[in-house]
């Protein structure tokens, strides 16, 4: 034994001694990781979430989370003598003295565009691929519950420094709370210490953001990884996988140098954009005061869908008995982001309760053998699309000649429109590849050589898929719709039966499907 | 199942196939100085990023195609930091690829669900424990404990109640009285009928006595936009109109519909837009919402002029200004 | 001073200067026109009548052959020569067409011509006169602190926090202010042309008007200090380049990462 090997086994003999870790880090250096680039999506959100701990940390090592008014009196020309928050201030301070400041706080910010960017793209992978399924329902809710705190955590970090972007928003929010019926000017005076704007919010928001929800964040991510280290990875489907087994690279050292380094890689990247493009140039904005506002006043990408909701909302407010109640906030505010996350939230169950399936699964979909899934998927995208698109309706006015009357008009009715026809174009699309599959597994693929044959006929010669090939295109398995006692008024309670024949009609709509080629389709060519 | 076919056979994990590296020692070595190289290009990055912290100046500009003129000192941090973490891991990945073993392992799953005599034990140990404490007997504990229990998350929530006062009529109160005077913001300056021509506009708020600080919260409520238009292009209620004076019409900038500061005003078509949500309001019908998801006009500020000429508010606004509440009665 | 002679070399220069001279003598504001009005000379009566023939030929299809307006345009009466100098002058008007606003465009007078018109429609009644280069000495004058709190309060609601304009309603926008002449950004405030309101000399004075310049001014030079500007606009940019060039590149090295090496 050289001397290093000698002092590693120690080390590794004091530490099993007194935790038993051997046997548990044997087992576990060894576990199976597969490989593919949208199993990363997850891992940029995990490593961004890294990126803010240690940026944020820096930050807060000068912010100065109060509203306490000051006179700036640093550097920056276009400001000085200017009345400001401290927070405000604070945030100057960082951008303009303190080296390496400005970087940190793009840094931050990239970081966190990037972790909610992730963090859809992730859900999208999985909902797409069907990876939600028994037994990782729970891993889905707490990736629900992850975004939803990741959309309040961004909020309440672009509203610290105080400006008049951020500052606007917190009016929005504060409209919001007090928009809610009975308690809602009571929850808002309870958050703002009083009036709009008051001098509690900005340093009660900090705790939340630095505090609260990061240890929050750490529980559930905690969690997460346990489930999917505990649970294993799904996998594509391919020869050699199956539900049974996981195929892939062992954590040491190949995972690990993989996944170690792609933590390097994001925060490169992120550094990159930080150091060569702006964000949130909060001097240029100026201070937070309620009487000023810039045109094209928006929120970041991940608020962008609820701004839509909220600037296309019906001018609808009730008045009756001495109370309001402006639905034109509650709905688009609270009512129907409830609805999309709790069914979002439910979904798995919602699914396995239509097509009656109770089994495990670990061998993921490909999306167009789910077209049910996959349509209403792309339907879900449809509708945040359009909402996106209105949140930001005044810069794409400015910069597409068109009006924001046109695109308001256009969203409030391509919301209710576009999304079905998602859904119907999405489901004929799978459909059609689902046909391409069986073509290509029965007749091969055009290999572009023509033959000619006896007859002077020119053909193209068809080279048939390897066995590896057919395979992954035939390995997903093709269920009959359920059957269910629709008919039979007998026995079954009356409400059932209408929810039976809801769940029946649901369940065939989820089998339709391009019948897939079996082996005796395949004998049968082997005839020709 | 009805149609039961047999589905295609799974050929199993295809060979693996060997990557140059494996074979032929050439190309190991380049993989493996290519993964030095890029080690190497991190060590460069940092130092970059030390040269740059420590060298360029924090008011140094530099003109980089693209990015237009920028600070050298931020750009060079950055970069030295990007190329610095970048390379780390663009090296590590790398290395895994091309020199680490790339055989491919299975690992077998095994089912969630725990085996038939452990869940039996386990229920079986449950209820022996929730006997034992007798919980299903010792009815009056079990609600005793129930009502504590419920009771003692009542702690914590009464202890946020000192977050804030009680709204009571606060919503509802700006500053402005009868005759307070409107002064320009910024700047303060009272305002004559005859400073405004027709097709101007004004930012005003509440005059202050000399001993009161104007606060944000005051701001919040009390900022008016004025605008003076011909008196016969107003299409008002006569009341309204005696709200008005000489063609001059105020109203609360802050908006109906949730609070944004509305003060764009088009001179020509005499709309308000709010930059938030787009709320249009028409100007010389006492801003009457005709586009957006506002559902309220703007309150209009009755105003008059005082014995020196100045313009004054002549009483408080008659509703409460900004966005909706529960408590509010029209 | 250096801002000075820039505008003296100004091409608009000479003949502003003589319209403004003539105009200081007798049409502007009518406090001094009594004891100037024996004074008015014979070449502010020939550039009315040159701008006259301008107008005749250019402006009264629309704006009526007294300048009285039309159905489709306003009346010119009043207006001042600030108000022609600025539409005229930065080609709005004539309008190429009728769209819902006038666009900037080369402009189709000349100098001499833009100020013709400008003393024609001034003779008509008085208004708002051409501000010269001794009013427009923001850069001595102005405060550019005070000028953006001035800006945040009256101008970035339609113009944007940098001033890189915005949208209105019904398809009409507030255009940039970058690269916009101190002049123009001037007569823009007293005359309010188009959509834009008036913002009078009581209420935004004549020294915050020149703050306003001298931040805007200020604004346009100023460098960016975090990387490219991507335009200005807030985070509607910022969200689409962490989708597109973030993630893509991201996503792209994912796609290496898991590919097997040859």
């Amino acid at each position: 034994m050289t001397s290093r090997q000698k002092t590693a086994a120690s080390v590794a003999n004091y530490v099993d001694e007194r935790t038993g870790a051997a046997a548990w880090m044997k087992k576990n250096l060894t576990k199976v990781f597969p490989d593919h680039w949208s199993f990363m999506l997850g891992e940029v959100a995990l490593y961004s979430f890294i990126i803010l701990l240690l940026s944020g940390t820096f930050l807060s090592l000068w912010f100065d989370p109060s509203q306490r008014e000051v006179l700036y009196q640093g550097d920056y020309q276009p400001l000085s003598g200017i009345k400001m928050s401290a927070a405000y201030a604070s945030t100057l301070h960082i951008s303009f003295d303190i080296r390496g400041g400005l970087l940190m706080r793009q840094i931050h910010h990239w970081a966190a565009l990037l972790f909610m960017a992730a963090i859809v793209a992730h859900l999208l992978r999985v909902f797409f691929t069907g990876a939600f399924r028994k037994p990782r329902e729970f891993n889905w809710i707490i990736g629900v519950g992850l975004l939803t705190l990741g959309i309040v955590e961004g909020f309440l970090g672009y509203s610290l420094p105080d400006d008049l972007l951020s500052g606007t928003g917190i009016r929005i929010a504060e409209a919001i709370i007090q928009a809610l019926p009975v308690v809602g000017s009571y929850l808002s005076f309870f958050a703002f210490g009083g009036a709009f704007p008051g001098e509690a919010f900005i340093p009660r928001i900090f705790t939340v953001h630095v505090l609260l929800l990061p240890g929050i964040f750490l529980a559930l991510i905690t969690v997460h990884l346990m489930l999917v280290w505990y649970q294993k990875h799904t996998q594509y489907p391919g020869p050699g996988r199956t539900e049974k087994n996981v195929v892939g690279y062992p954590l040491m050292p190949i995972y690990m140098a993989k996944a170690g380094g792609f933590f390097f890689i994001v925060f490169g990247i992120t550094a990159f954009l930080s150091a060569v493009a702006s964000i949130n140039p909060i001097w240029l904005y100026g201070p937070y005061t309620p009487g000023q506002i810039s045109a094209g006043s928006q929120p970041d990408w991940y608020m962008g869908w609820l701004d839509g909701l909220v600037r296309m909302a019906p001018p609808i407010e009730t008045h009756a008995f001495g109370h309001t109640i402006s639905w034109n906030i509650l709905i688009p505010g609270l009512i129907v982001p409830g609805i999309l996350f709790t069914g979002m939230a439910l979904y798995p169950f919602i699914e396995s309760w239509l097509t009656g399936d109770k089994r495990e699964h670990h061998l993921l979909d490909r999306p167009r053998n789910a077209p049910n899934r996959t349509a209403l998927g792309a339907m879900s995208l449809t509708f945040i699309l359009v909402t996106l698109l209105n949140g930001g309706n005044d810069i794409v006015a400015t910069h597409f000649s068109l009006t924001i009357n046109q695109i308001m008009w256009f969203s409030r009715f391509g919301i209710l429109i576009l999304p079905p026809i998602a859904f119907v174009i999405t489901k004929r699309l799978c459909l059609s590849l689902q046909r391409a599959d069986r073509d290509v597994v029965l007749h091969g693929v055009e290999s572009g050589t023509l033959l000619r044959l006896p007859t002077g006929e020119f053909v193209e010669v068809h080279t048939p898929l390897t066995a590896e090939q057919s395979w992954t295109l035939t390995q997903h398995e093709q269920r009959p719709a359920l059957e269910l006692p629709e008919e039979d008024n007998h026995g079954v309670a009356r409400g059932k039966v209408l929810r039976n024949k809801l769940r029946s009609r649901m369940s065939r709509a989820a089998v339709e499907e391009v019948t897939k080629p079996n082996s005796d389709d395949m004998k049968e060519i082997e005839g020709h | 199942m009805s149609h039961e076919v047999a589905n295609l056979s799974d050929p199993g994990l295809p060979a693996h196939v060997h990557r140059a590296a494996d074979s032929d020692p050439k190309a190991e070595k380049k993989a493996e100085r290519q993964v030095a190289t890029l080690f190497g290009l991190s060590a460069v990055g940092t130092i970059l990023f030390i040269v740059s912290y420590i060298y360029i100046p924090l008011d140094l500009f530099i003109f980089v195609p693209i990015l237009g003129s920028t600070n050298a000192h931020q750009l060079s941090l950055g970069l030295g930091l990007a190329i610095s973490l970048l390379c780390i891991g663009l090296g590590a990945v790398h290395w895994a690829k091309t020199l680490m073993p790339d055989n491919e392992v299975i690992a077998q799953r095994h089912e969630f669900r725990s085996p038939e005599s452990e869940r039996k034990e386990f229920v079986a140990a449950a209820k022996e424990g929730a006997n034992a404490a007798g919980l299903g007997r010792r009815s009056l504990i079990k609600r005793s404990l129930g009502l504590s229990l419920g009771l003692v998350g009542l702690s914590p929530l009464l202890l946020l109640r000192d977050l804030g006062p009680l709204p009571g009529k606060e919503l509802e109160k700006t500053s402005w009285k009868t005759g307070t005077r409107l002064v320009t913001d910024p700047g303060n300056r009272p305002i004559k009928p005859s400073d405004l021509e027709v097709g101007a506009v004004a930012q005003v708020l509440p005059q202050l006595n000399p001993d009161e600080e104007r606060t944000l919260n005051n701001i919040g409520k009390d900022a008016v936009l004025l605008i003076r238009l011909r008196v016969e292009d107003f299409q008002l209620s006569p009341e309204r109109l005696a709200w008005t004076h000489e063609g001059i019409i105020a109203f609360s900038k802050i908006c109906s519909h949730m609070g944004c500061a509305v003060a764009l005003y088009e001179q020509q078509t005499k709309h308000l837009l709010c930059p938030c949500h787009q709320s249009t309001f028409d100007v010389p019908r006492a801003a009457k919402v005709i586009f957006g998801p506002a559902a309220r006009p703007l309150p209009q500020l009755a105003i008059t002029v005082d014995t020196e000429g100045y313009l004054v508010a002549q009483k408080p606004f008659t509703e409460p200004v900004g966005p909706s509440f529960w408590e509010r009665s029209s | 001073m250096k801002s000075l002679s820039r505008y003296r070399k100004h091409r608009y220069a000479s003949p502003l200067l003589l319209v403004f001279a003539l105009f200081m003598i007798g049409t502007t504001f009518s406090v001094a026109s009594a004891s100037t009005k024996e004074s008015v000379n014979f070449a502010r009566s020939a550039a009315i009548d040159e701008g006259k023939q301008i107008f005749l030929k250019g402006c009264s299809s629309c704006h009526g052959l007294n300048a009285e307006g039309g159905k489709i345009a306003p009346s010119l009466i009043g207006v001042g020569a600030a108000s022609v100098d600025f539409q005229v002058g930065t080609g709005r008007m004539p309008m190429a067409d009728m769209t819902v606003q006038a666009m900037r465009k080369k402009p189709a007078y000349t100098a001499e011509e833009v100020a013709a018109l400008a003393v024609y429609v001034a003779s008509l009644a008085p208004g708002p006169a051409i501000p010269g280069d001794e009013i427009l000495t923001y850069e001595r004058d102005g405060n550019t602190a005070q000028g953006g709190e001035l800006f945040r309060t009256n101008c970035a609601m339609c113009h944007n926090f940098a001033g890189q304009g915005g949208a209105l309603s019904q398809g009409k926008f507030a255009p940039t202010l970058m690269g916009v002449e101190p002049k123009e950004i001037y007569e823009a405030l007293i005359t309010g042309p188009q959509s834009m309101p008036v913002f009078s000399d009581k209420i935004i004075t004549p020294a915050e008007k020149l703050s306003i310049i001298k931040w805007i001014k200020a604004a346009e030079v100023e460098p960016s200090l975090g990387g490219a500007a991507l335009g200005r606009v807030g985070p509607v940019t910022e969200g689409l380049l962490i989708w597109t060039l973030g993630l893509g590149l991201l996503i792209g090295i994912a796609v290496w990462l898991a590919t097997k090496a040859r």
